[in-house]
Formats: C-alpha cells, sequence, structure tokens
C-alpha cells in the first residue's frame, strides 16, 4: 500500500450520526459510488485527501528508486521497459493527484505539503536501489505489495478514486510481472546475478511487509475508515495475503525469504512469519530511512529548480490570452 | 502456416544491403543513426523523476522511450548488415568511445530545461527532414520502413520541441534569457548535421541517404520561423561549427556516458539479463 498511518476521525456510532451522516453512510453501504458534488462528511473529505495525497506523492517519489537505474540498465530491451513503468508511476501520479482535486485540494497544495515534509509517502522509497536486482524486487515484492491494497481500493466508495485504481490496478500487475521476469533471468543466471537476486530479497523483504503499515486492529481510525469503504480490508489481512502468494514464488526462483520464523501453518493455511521491526519503520517514517534526506532534496531541487520553466509558460499563456483578446477587440 | 523469413532472406529483399562494397559505408552511417537516438535518449532519460512538473516528467520518459525504441531499429539493422552476429545490444554496450558515431551535439550534458529542450528542437527539426526523405525516398526498403515506423514519433517530438521553445522564447525575461543562452551554447554544434563526409556522399549516391547539404536550407528556416516566433535571435549559420562526432572523436561527455551504461555488460562479461 501507498498509504500508511492514514489519520481518520473516530468512529460514529448510528446514533451519534446526523440524519445527513446517516444517509451518506446508508449509501455506501448499499455499495453506491460518492460523486465529487454530493454531500460528503468532512471527515470523509479529509481523510480520502490524506490517503489520496499520500498515494500520489509514493508514485512520484517512487519515480526516483526505479529511476536511479534508467541510464545503467543492462540492454536496450530492459532500458525501455523501465523507462515506460516509471513513466506509468508519473501517470499515476497524475491520475490521482486530478482525483484529490475533486475533494477540492489542488496539486500545488498537496506537494507544497510534501515539500514542507506535512505529508507523507511510502516509507518503502527511502530504501536505496543497489543493484540491477533492486529494479526487479521493486517490481515483484513493492508493486506487489501495491496491488494486493490496491485490487479491493477498486470498489472503495469514492467514484474518482475507484476509478482511477482501475486504470493503475491494470498497469501494476503488468509492472510486477516485468519484475518477477528480471527476478527469474537473475535466480537463473550466472552465480553473480544470483546473488544479487538473494540479496535484493533480503534487503527489500521487511521493508516489503511495512507497506501494510502496523497492525490496525485496535485502531478507530481505521473502523472509520473500512466502515467509509475507503480501507477495504485490515493491514494484517493484506500483509498475510501477501506473504502467502509471495513466498512459494520466492521458492520458485530458488531464493530465500530472510526469515528463520517462516513456516506453513497447516491449521491457518497460511505462513507464519517474523513481524517486521517496527522500531525502524517508525524511525523512516519520522525521517531516518537510508535515502528520506536524498528523497525529499532530489523533489524540492526539481520543484524549485523548474520554477522558471513553470513561470515562462504561464506568462506566455497570459500573453497568448491577451492578444486573443485584443485581437478579437480589433476585429469588433 | 506463414514461411519463416530468416536473416538472410530479411537481407536479400533489399537489394541495397547485399552491395558488398557499400557494406562498410552503410554498417557506419546506420551507427550514425542508431548512436544519434542512443545517446540523446540517455541523455532525455537523466530527466526521469527530475521533471519541473508532472507533465514534463513524463514526456521526457516518453520521449526517451521512443529514442531507444529507434536505436534498436537502427543498431539491429547495422548488426544484421555487418553480419558478424553483433546485436543491437552488443553495439550499444560493447563499443568504445572511438568507434560511437553520433553527432557532437546529443552527448554534451542535459543542463537544465532550457538546454534540453532546445537541444531537443534543433536535432529534431533535423531528425524530421532526414526521416522524412528516407520513409519515401530511401533506395534501401528497410531504411525506408524503420524511417517511417520512427518518423511518427518524431513528428509529435518536434512539434513538442517547436512549442516550448515558442512559449520559453516569449515567456518571462528569465526563460528568455535561458533559452537564448541554450541556443547559444548549442549553435555551434548544429554545423556537423549538415557536414557530409565520405560516408554521406556513398550513402547519397547509392540513394540510400539525403544530400545533407540539401536539408540544410529547409532546416535553416524552419529554425528561423520557429526562433523568431519565439523572439530569439539565430546566431550566424556560417559560424564555427564543432565536427568529429560522426567519425569517433568525440567530447569528454561521451566516456561517462558509456562508462555508466556499459557498466553491467562489462562487469558480467557474457551474463544474460
Amino acid at each position: 500500500m501507498y498509504a500508511q498511518l492514514v489519520k481518520s476521525e473516530g468512529l460514529k456510532s448510528r446514533e451519534e450520526m446526523s440524519p445527513q451522516e446517516q444517509a451518506f453512510q446508508d449509501r455506501v453501504d448499499n455499495g453506491e459510488k460518492i460523486e465529487p458534488k454530493d454531500w460528503m462528511p468532512e471527515g470523509y473529505r479529509k481523510t480520502l485527501v490524506r490517503q489520496i495525497g499520500q498515494h500520489a506523492h509514493s508514485e512520484i517519489v517512487g519515480q526516483l528508486p526505479e529511476g536511479n537505474w534508467i541510464t545503467r540498465a543492462p540492454t536496450l530491451e530492459r532500458k525501455a521497459i523501465l523507462l515506460a513503468k516509471v513513466q506509468d508511476e508519473a501517470g499515476h501520479g497524475l491520475y490521482l493527484y486530478s482525483a484529490a482535486e475533486t475533494l477540492g485540494v489542488s496539486r500545488d497544495e498537496l506537494l507544497d505539503k510534501l515539500h514542507s515534509g506535512k505529508m507523507k509517502y511510502s516509507s518503502i522509497f527511502n530504501y536505496p536501489t543497489l543493484n540491477w536486482a533492486d529494479i526487479g524486487a521493486v517490481g515483484w515484492l513493492v508493486d506487489g505489495a501495491a496491488i494486493m491494497n490496491q485490487v479491493p481500493l477498486q470498489r472503495t466508495s469514492y467514484g474518482p478514486y475507484s476509478r482511477a485504481m482501475i486504470r493503475i490496478c491494470k498497469e501494476e500487475s503488468f509492472h510486477q510481472r516485468q519484475g518477477y521476469a528480471i527476478m527469474m533471468k537473475m535466480a537463473q543466471g550466472t552465480p553473480e546475478q544470483k546473488d544479487m537476486a538473494q540479496d535484493a530479497l533480503n534487503r527489500f523483504w521487511f521493508p516489503s511487509l511495512m507497506m501494510f503499515g502496523p497492525s490496525d486492529k485496535d485502531s478507530v481510525h481505521s473502523a472509520q475508515s473500512m466502515a467509509w469503504k475507503i480501507k477495504i480490508n485490515t493491514n494484517d489481512e493484506l500483509r498475510q495475503k501477501f506473504v502467502n502468494e509471495t513466498v512459494p514464488q520466492a521458492k520458485y526462483l530458488g531464493l530465500t525469504v530472510p526469515d528463520e520464523k517462516l513456516e506453513w501453518n497447516e491449521e491457518k493455511q497460511g505462513y507464519d512469519f517474523s513481524e517486521p521491526d517496527w522500531s525502524e519503520f517508525f524511525e523512516v517514517i519520522k525521517g531516518n530511512g537510508p535515502c528520506n534526506r536524498e528523497r525529499m532534496d532530489a523533489r524540492v531541487k526539481a520543484w524549485e529548480d523548474g520554477e522558471w520553466f513553470r513561470d515562462g509558460l504561464n506568462a506566455y499563456a497570459d500573453k497568448a490570452a491577451n492578444r486573443r483578446k485584443a485581437a478579437s477587440v480589433a476585429a469588433e | 502456416m506463414p514461411e519463416v523469413e530468416t536473416t538472410a532472406d530479411v537481407v536479400a529483399n533489399d537489394p541495397i544491403m547485399t552491395d558488398a562494397a557499400l557494406r562498410p559505408a552503410f554498417f557506419e552511417w546506420l551507427c550514425r543513426l542508431g548512436d544519434n537516438t542512443l545517446i540523446l535518449g540517455h541523455r532525455t532519460s537523466e530527466w526521469c523523476g527530475h521533471g519541473p512538473v508532472l507533465e514534463e516528467d513524463i514526456a521526457l520518459a516518453n520521449t526517451a522511450l521512443d529514442l531507444i525504441g529507434h536505436t534498436q531499429m537502427w543498431l539491429g539493422l547495422a548488426g544484421e548488415l555487418e553480419g558478424e552476429g553483433r546485436d543491437a545490444d552488443t553495439l550499444a554496450y560493447l563499443r568504445d568511445v572511438m568507434k560511437f558515431r553520433n553527432i557532437l551535439l546529443v552527448e554534451l550534458p542535459k543542463g537544465d530545461m532550457a538546454v534540453t529542450m532546445m537541444r531537443e528542437f534543433l536535432f529534431d527539426a533535423y531528425h524530421h527532414l532526414l526521416l522524412t526523405w528516407l520513409s519515401s525516398n530511401s533506395s534501401s526498403p528497410r531504411v525506408a520502413e524503420i524511417a517511417a515506423k520512427a518518423l511518427k514519433e518524431v513528428s509529435y517530438h518536434l512539434d513538442r520541441a517547436s512549442d516550448i521553445v515558442v512559449r520559453l522564447g516569449d515567456g518571462t525575461a528569465e526563460s528568455h534569457r535561458r533559452m537564448q543562452d541554450a541556443l547559444e551554447l548549442l549553435w555551434p554544434y548544429t554545423g556537423e548535421m549538415f557536414k557530409a563526409d565520405e560516408v554521406d556522399e556513398r550513402l547519397s549516391d547509392a540513394g540510400v541517404a539525403p544530400d545533407l547539404a540539401h536539408l540544410r536550407g529547409a532546416w535553416e528556416s524552419n529554425a528561423r520561423d520557429i526562433l523568431e516566433e519565439a523572439t530569439l535571435t539565430m546566431p550566424d549559420p556560417a559560424g564555427y561549427a564543432h565536427l568529429g562526432g560522426k567519425q569517433g572523436r568525440h567530447t569528454e561527455h561521451l566516456g561517462f556516458i558509456l562508462a555508466e551504461m556499459q557498466f553491467l555488460q562489462r562487469a558480467y562479461p557474457g551474463a544474460s539479463w
């Protein structure tokens, strides 16, 4: 998931709701889509802005660790595929910022909040991509984990978000397959390539599990978001599903998942596995991950260096509008 | 069942490609096309994630992707023509600086968006004319076919680059200054596009490629129109021109591009990716 620790409002019981809120909740419960002009509780709007905004930021910050290998991709075909993939991620950012705009917040406002540290992006993008297999691991594990959450979100209650998710999921499943294809080549390649593949899995396994966020079984935020259908499954459910699907894929590659406690549990029909180190997760969220500083510096620099460019285009657009106006006045 | 066309058949279907006397020059010429798109694609891809606005990030990645696609076709054909078992990847990843045949213009650092977009415009205007000629006039059907495919994308590149040059040239005082500076920096590297050497002449004589001097007039007139609309001052077309890239004498920048691009192929020879 590209949104973690999204703050929601406390869950209201039906008796505490106003008649308008009750009617709104009924629509959500009936599976109706909420559209931008419909009435919605302020908490619903705010939570969605936080969640969609964080997701959008994750898509654009996520360009950086993968973009890191475009100029070093080992073949022309791999280079082309990676370019296409990273371009897709930027496109996802666009859909999501547009979905957020329907809730009354502009892309520039959201970017300001990202640049000033008031909004976050997924913790996973604060980890470095150190060898070529990392590009495989990002597609396989990171996009794989994102898909776990995004597939159910296609059914989310907010119409524009749901429609963005439908488009995004189509592309993400291609991304995951291309990641796995890289891992297959590496795992079946030379001993050095296999080492790279194992190294990538070792480094990305626990950070991928952290993507789902800490256990939320007692969280009131989660309960409200689930009632509003802007969160569909609990973090733990999704993490378990991810582990269950990913472990056999790692075995097929001949790679070892770096968890000594990993074991099939017949009774629950799923794997038992170690919790990630949540203290590391909270440090990364606080800004102390290996790449937090570089990622933010890169985004802020891109934005600041681009100011003259954006100003130039705006100035031209104003001049062109004035010229059109003058021409139409002259024609009258 | 459709008949499987072998590499030998494909070459045989293009009489120009079987002309042994022309082959060395033809190979050089195809490498020039493929190396231009490869190196410009590399420079363009350096923007990924760092563009001034999301739409530009997407457009730059898309342009780089197109150029890498063209590289696969041109260098693929070069390898096929050479007939020594080298494919597009071998040519891209296992030649050293002195074997690269791109013009100097495309290997210069990406600079700011003014340099990047001005270079794209100056190159695209040439690239568009070249591909237009090749797609309808080349005596080599294989060359014409690739040119026709690439032309669709390059038409879009030229439209976009021209539009941005006009907008930034006629935008703010700062954007105007940056565009004029970029134009002056890059202009001395444009002459190489039209400076024919023996390879160009042989290809032109064989009807595969145009007479470069011929393209120059149309290029200058297109550049003049756009630069004028952009309120920029066109430097002297007869001014000094930096040459050498097409013959393998490059700037210091290309070595670093290759060190980065070729790292994995060089560090792990023979591995499959």
